[in-house]
């Protein structure tokens, strides 16, 4: 059972406090899309062996959304940063090229 | 030998106030009307007429007498005029429990995954968190003492929960070995 | 015969007898004792019969491996069928069964089997029961389900109770021997806050009856002194009774206490699952002993070499007279002399090794032990007790040489670490050659959440089976926790420990090697599962080369045991016969946990009233003082109905629907959800949440509103009031309250983060009655304090103020059709205004209804009712609501998704009313439409199915909604609805507003 940080308690909080949200760093496709472009938000994930990005909520601390970089292989976690962001901080993706130099980088 | 007493507590008045914590104008309304400043991450703070507790980076619980409550929340609508906010009182949303006695922290521990171990776990911070399969936050009011709020539909649920786990005979005596 | 012996056992105290009953005979215990060492004291050897071929078995181990000495433990409302009798702590009036055996455990029926055992190998059951299809519904499997489980469930609920606990610490240290005790000191000594736990009720582990000094004393003294250094570090908390049952991510370990199992009906909970955060776990769990595979190994009497010595070290009992001991390693010697310096006699030592000089065979000898090398056993006399060993040549194919009187065999082939809980997360092993076992890979050890390994093996868990090494690697493995714990470690060494010389041990996975069929038939591995080395040769021809394929069709491992005695040699016989080495083969999973815990336990205080958090209304109480029969309604309560008098609950619905529809009804609806919205962006928020317009909604007006998934699919609904200029409040489903605030939170907090929107969640500040029918003006004029006058208050308006001295909201909205005012009032003052309503009400014949009725009279209105007509697939517009979705704006959540080809095809599923032919039939629920004729593949042509259907009081008919392909334009038309094989109903589509279309009734 994982154990993430929520950067707005400042906790670490396993996971029977938090909900899950599934891919981070979403695009949405709204009422202009095209059909293609709408199918792949609506549907396609990312399912990566290795490092991955994720929504996380933490539903009985402060409500708040926040997102996880996770290895899925070895449930390394190299950080956890406001979702109120379209990439991954800097500092994020550093140490996931410290810890995973094969890394190719977040798309 | 356990010795936790669990009681409800009486009807108390809390306001549910959202904002800008960075804000001057927020910080000065919620001083004007609490006489307290803003808290910081997981803080509660007191003072003689009730206490204000951090939430979410965006929000507070401003607790009060019963009677208080609306008042409060129209103070607060004044002084935070034109400034992005919200105040609500919830006072009826919600119940509060007190938890006081040797073996206090085990009561809790047996619902809810937060490391409450005392050099951890100190006066004056508030925790929000799951106790078995309800939403909880606690908070220490003194040594061997927590008060416990949850949602006012599942007060009876965690009044029954609270009484369960603090049977005698029931404690590991984890931290008051 | 097994006996009590004169002296000895430092478990036991032999001041204190206990009396206990096994199959209803009296006997004698002392305290100290397990159940297990009790039953051989008294002569029990005898404990049980085998789960397939019912063959007598006897207690093999003296601990969690046990795989043959399962009991029924208790009655009535503390019954408890499978108990490990090694494993269970003797006390005063334990009452204990044999298993598994009709009519007795002396004489079975069921023992037919092992006659017919060489017509029941492995696969037997899949290859047996294929043909004729209906056989096995009807005969194969109730014959099997018969036969098949150990010991009877109890019929009872159980009596005792149960409790969950959260802990955190540095370092947990599993297993209390010799090394759990020395890298708890370590660790705790370096500051590291250190929790041990030991599964059994004494710590020491093998160092109790192990022969070696450490520090210059005896194991047990030195386990003393340890236990008294420990006690005096405030960082170190010793436990007893607690087993690590599984590590998990992150550092997360189940423990499960066993508090009261040895107190029974004492107060204290029975069970504990302790749930523990580590940031390093150390695994001292120990090793155990492995069978030898001969033929007969399962007699009862056959017993594990170092079995035989706790039962003589640590209980002071003596599991035979005579003991032949049979090995290819140096440890059983140990057994032997043990053995025959508590007085019992050891006829012979057989090593299948082809010399031993070391230096417990010199002291063997020495007391004039005979010691046979090359040997091996080939057979066991006896059936329900050993009377004796055949031996033979271990190279040869199994010609008895001699046969030698003896009644219990003591035997070992090796050890092997218990890697159980090292491997749960994911830890890897290596094939250690020359101990034939796998041992923890320090290199590869379970990740944690910062990337390096938080399980550390120490101990002969570690593959370290020389006392000195193990204690060295806990030293070392307490150091590691410590240091990467933040901690830092002082220098201190490793305890001296003496102790004898081993030499290496010599794999034996069949004895003798060339043994026939004959034999090898009865050389078990599995002793639970009764498998043999003959199956898993078998397993292995027949194609199940897999380890993980071998294992199901054989069932090797697969009992209550996990295979602790039997993986390994299985696997050494599965690569065998594959001609491939062990380390190819591989072991199955190690799954948690690691030995069978209890149901309450993992409930722990999740039991009946607190099985699961029931939501109740203020007025909730009001409600079961009156007759309520309830329904639950997500995590609500909610009164379904309320009766009367004699009424049952038909009627009382009739009756509360009829005086609602002529008078006035009362509905609690304070589970509805509030929410409310405030900001300068609120308008603009609720426009993105909802499909209609909500920014165009004026102050003092309500406005109903569809909420949709990104999908196009509608999800929830309810009235939006706009309280102010920048804010409103959202009312949502009473399931829907807490989906909707996270919904409209999560797109607040993670796509449009720039609008300035607050949200809260309200639902429980207030309660809410719903006042209904034609005389509901009359109520709320009763209770004075609000002008709720038709001009001042029109249909979906709403106004505040106070109702009866109480603080309130009234909204003029309808669900019903009628007349209808929502009052939300503070949810302290529920009840007081629920009883306002009653007393004002009284009047006017007001009457409380339930759900039901609520159900019955807004389908009679055709509104729809989120999880009724919706199940999500299905979006607004198959329901006909249009109406509800704005043309005009250019973005919604749902809209890109509702512009999909699919979702604008004309013969989608959409919503129509239904009348029966017959206007007594009612539909039943969820019944399908169909067309004539069979589809592709020979089924029924559904075109649909009922989605609401109620006989209506009010139109003294049925009615019933029903979601049917192009139902749109099926106007008029006759659909069938088979109900049965022979029993199809007919009913006409109609407009599924059955009552009222003009809306006549609400708009007074």
């Amino acid at each position: 059972m994982l154990i993430l940080h929520c950067p707005y308690c400042d906790v670490m909080a396993e996971e029977t406090d938090l909900a899950p949200g599934g891919e981070a760093h979403l695009r949405r496709e709204a009422t202009a899309s095209d059909d293609a472009a709408f199918r792949d938000y609506l549907f396609q994930r990312r399912n990566p062996r290795g490092v991955h990005f994720e929504r996380w909520r933490h539903a009985f601390g402060c409500g708040k959304w926040f997102h996880a970089a996770r290895c899925t292989q070895t449930l390394e976690v190299f950080g956890t940063y406001s979702a109120q962001v379209s990439t991954p901080p800097d500092d994020i993706l550093a140490k996931i090229r410290s810890r995973r130099p094969d890394w190719k980088g977040f798309e | 030998m356990s010795d936790v007493m669990i009681e409800e507590c009486p009807l108390r008045g809390m306001v549910s106030l959202r904002g800008d914590f960075a804000s001057a104008a927020f910080q000065k309304a919620l001083h004007g009307v609490t006489g307290l400043d803003v808290p910081t991450t997981r803080r509660i703070v007191t003072h003689k007429d009730g206490s204000v507790a951090w939430m979410s980076p965006d929000e507070l619980l401003l607790m009060m007498s019963h009677d208080q409550a609306d008042a409060v929340v129209s103070a607060l609508e004044d002084s935070l005029s034109g400034e992005h906010h919200l105040a609500a009182n919830v006072s009826d949303a919600r119940a509060c429990f007190r938890i006081q006695g040797w073996g206090a922290h085990e009561v809790l521990a047996k619902g809810a995954p937060v490391d409450l171990a005392p050099e951890v776990f100190h006066p004056g911070e508030i925790r929000r968190t799951r106790l078995g399969q309800v939403a909880v936050a606690f908070w220490m009011t003194g040594e061997d003492a927590f008060e416990l709020v949850c949602f006012r539909s599942v007060a009876a649920f965690v009044s029954d929960w609270l009484q369960m786990a603090a049977r005698p005979g029931s404690f590991p005596d984890v931290f008051n070995a | 015969m097994s006996t009590r012996l004169a002296n000895g056992g430092v478990r036991i105290d032999r001041s204190r007898p206990l009396d206990f009953t096994f199959n209803g005979r009296r006997l004698k215990g002392f305290e100290g004792d397990t159940l297990a060492s009790a039953l051989l004291a008294n002569g029990q050897t005898l404990v049980g019969r085998s789960f397939k071929y019912h063959r007598p078995r006897g207690i093999v181990a003296s601990g969690a491996e046990e795989p043959n000495a399962l009991v029924r433990l208790g009655k009535g409302d503390r019954a408890e069928p499978n108990q490990r009798a090694t494993t269970t702590e003797l006390f005063a009036g334990l009452e204990a069964g044999s298993q598994n055996h009709w009519p007795s455990l002396e004489f079975d029926i069921g023992a037919i089997n092992a006659k017919l055992s060489r017509f029941l190998p492995a696969g037997f059951y899949y290859k047996t029961f294929i043909h004729p299809r209906a056989a096995w519904k009807h005969l194969f499997e109730p014959v099997i389900r018969q036969s098949a489980g150990l010991g009877p469930a109890p019929t009872e609920r159980d009596a005792d109770r149960y409790e969950h606990f959260y802990a955190f610490v540095d370092v947990l240290v599993i297993g209390g021997g010799a090394a759990g005790l020395k890298s708890a000191e370590v660790a705790g000594r370096a500051g590291a806050k250190t929790l041990l736990i030991e599964q059994t009720a004494a710590f020491g582990g093998r160092t109790l009856v192990d022969p070696c000094e450490i520090d210059g004393k005896a194991g047990p003294e030195w386990v003393e002194d340890q236990l008294a250094r420990l006690d005096g570090l405030d960082t170190v908390t010793c436990r007893t009774r607690m087993m690590g049952a599984g590590v998990y991510d992150h550092g997360y370990c189940l423990a499960y206490e066993r508090i009261s199992d040895h107190t029974p009906g004492d107060g204290r909970p029975r069970h504990r699952l302790w749930r523990i955060r580590a940031k390093r776990i150390i695994t001292a769990t120990g090793a155990i002993e492995r069978p030898l595979p001969f033929s007969g190994n399962d007699v009862p009497g056959v017993m594990l070499a170092s079995a035989v010595r706790d039962y003589v070290g640590l209980y002071g009992v003596s599991p035979g007279d005579r003991t032949v001991v049979v090995t290819n390693n140096d440890d059983a010697y140990r057994t032997a002399i043990a053995l025959k310096e508590a007085g019992l006699d050891v006829p012979a030592i057989l090593d299948a090794r082809p010399m031993a000089t070391n230096a417990l065979a010199d002291k063997a000898r020495g007391l004039g032990i005979r010691v046979e090398v090359g040997r091996g056993v080939a057979s066991v006399q006896g059936t329900k007790q050993v009377t004796g060993v055949s031996i033979c040549a271990q190279a040869g194919e199994g010609a008895v040489l001699e046969t030698i009187a003896c009644d219990c065999v003591a035997m070992s082939g090796g050890w092997s670490p218990v890697v159980h809980l090292w491997s749960h997360c994911g830890g890897k092993l290596i094939w250690d050659p020359d101990h034939a076992h796998f041992a923890p890979d320090p290199d590869r050890p379970p990740l944690g959440a910062d990337g390096s390994g938080f399980v550390i093996a120490a101990g002969s868990a570690s593959g370290a089976l020389h006392a000195g090494d193990a204690v060295e690697s806990a030293v070392r493995a307490g150091r590691q926790a410590a240091e990467e714990t933040g901690h830092e470690p002082g220098d201190e060494a490793a305890p001296e420990i003496t102790v004898e010389d081993e030499q290496f041990m010599e794999a034996v996975w069949c004895m003798p090697q060339g043994a026939d069929i004959k034999l090898r038939s009865k050389a078990f591995l599995d002793y639970q599962n009764d498998v043999k080395v003959s199956d898993v040769q078998l397993a292995a021809q027949e194609g199940f080369e897999s380890v993980e394929h071998a294992k199901r069709y054989t069932t090797l491992g697969m009992a209550t045991d996990q295979g602790k005695l039997s993986n390994i040699n299985g696997l050494a016989v599965l690569a065998h016969a594959r001609d491939a080495s062990i380390p190819q083969v591989g072991t199955t999973t190690f799954r948690p946990p690691y030995t069978p815990i209890s149901m309450g336990a993992i409930a722990g205080e999740a039991r009946g009233a607190l099985f699961k958090p029931v939501r109740k209304t203020p007025m909730d109480d009001w409600h079961a003082d009156h007759g309520a029969h309830w329904e639950p309604v997500a995590d609500w309560r909610r009164p379904y109905t309320y009766r009367q008098g004699g009424e049952n609950i038909e009627q009382a619905v009739t009756r509360e629907i009829l005086n609602t529809r002529t008078n006035v009804g009362l509905l609690d609806a304070s589970t509805l959800g509030k929410i409310l919205v405030k900001g300068p962006d609120a308008g603009k928020f609720l426009d993105l949440i909802y499909t209609n317009m909500m920014s165009s909604l004026k102050m003092g007006r309500c406005r109903y509103g569809l909420m949709c998934t990104e999908n196009g699919f509608l999800f929830d609904d309810g009235v939006v009031v706009r309280l102010g200029e920048d804010s409103f409040l959202c009312h949502t489903t009473s399931g829907g309250s807490d989906r909707v605030h996270a919904w409209m939170e999560e797109w607040l907090q993670t796509e449009w983060w720039d609008l300035k929107v607050y949200t809260a969640n309200l639902t429980e500040q207030f309660a809410q009655v719903a006042v209904v029918g034609p005389k509901a003006r009359a109520v709320l004029e009763a209770l004075g304090g609000i002008d709720v006058s038709g001009d001042v208050l029109p249909f979906m308006a709403f106004a505040e103020g106070t109702l009866a001295g109480i603080k309130a909201r009234v909204f003029r909205i309808s669900f019903s059709g009628e007349l209808s005012y929502e009052i939300a009032v503070p949810a302290a003052q529920g009840l007081a205004f629920w009883q306002a309503c009653l007393d004002a009400g009284s009047a006017h014949d007001i009457q409380p209804y339930g759900t039901e009725a609520l159900h019955v009279m807004r389908a009679e209105k055709g509104f729809i009712m989120i999880g009724d007509e919706t199940d999500g697939t299905v979006i607004p517009q198959d329901l006909g609501l249009d109406w509800a979705i704005s043309k005009k704006k250019d973005d919604f959540i749902g809209k890109r998704a509702q512009m999909r080809s699919f979702m604008r095809r004309e013969d989608r599923k959409q919503l129509v009313g239904l009348a029966t032919e017959d206007p007594r039939t009612v539909l039943p629920d969820g019944a399908h439409a169909v067309e004539p004729g069979t589809n592709a593949y020979g089924h029924a042509r559904t075109i649909g199915h009922v989605t609401s259907t109620y006989f209506s009081p009010t139109l003294d008919r049925s009615i019933a909604m029903a979601l049917i392909k192009g139902g749109a334009d099926r106007m008029g038309e006759t659909l069938s609805f088979q109900v049965d094989k022979d029993r199809t109903i007919r009913a006409k589509v109609v407009d599924p507003v059955f009552l009222d279309k003009d809306g006549e009734r609400q708009n007074v």
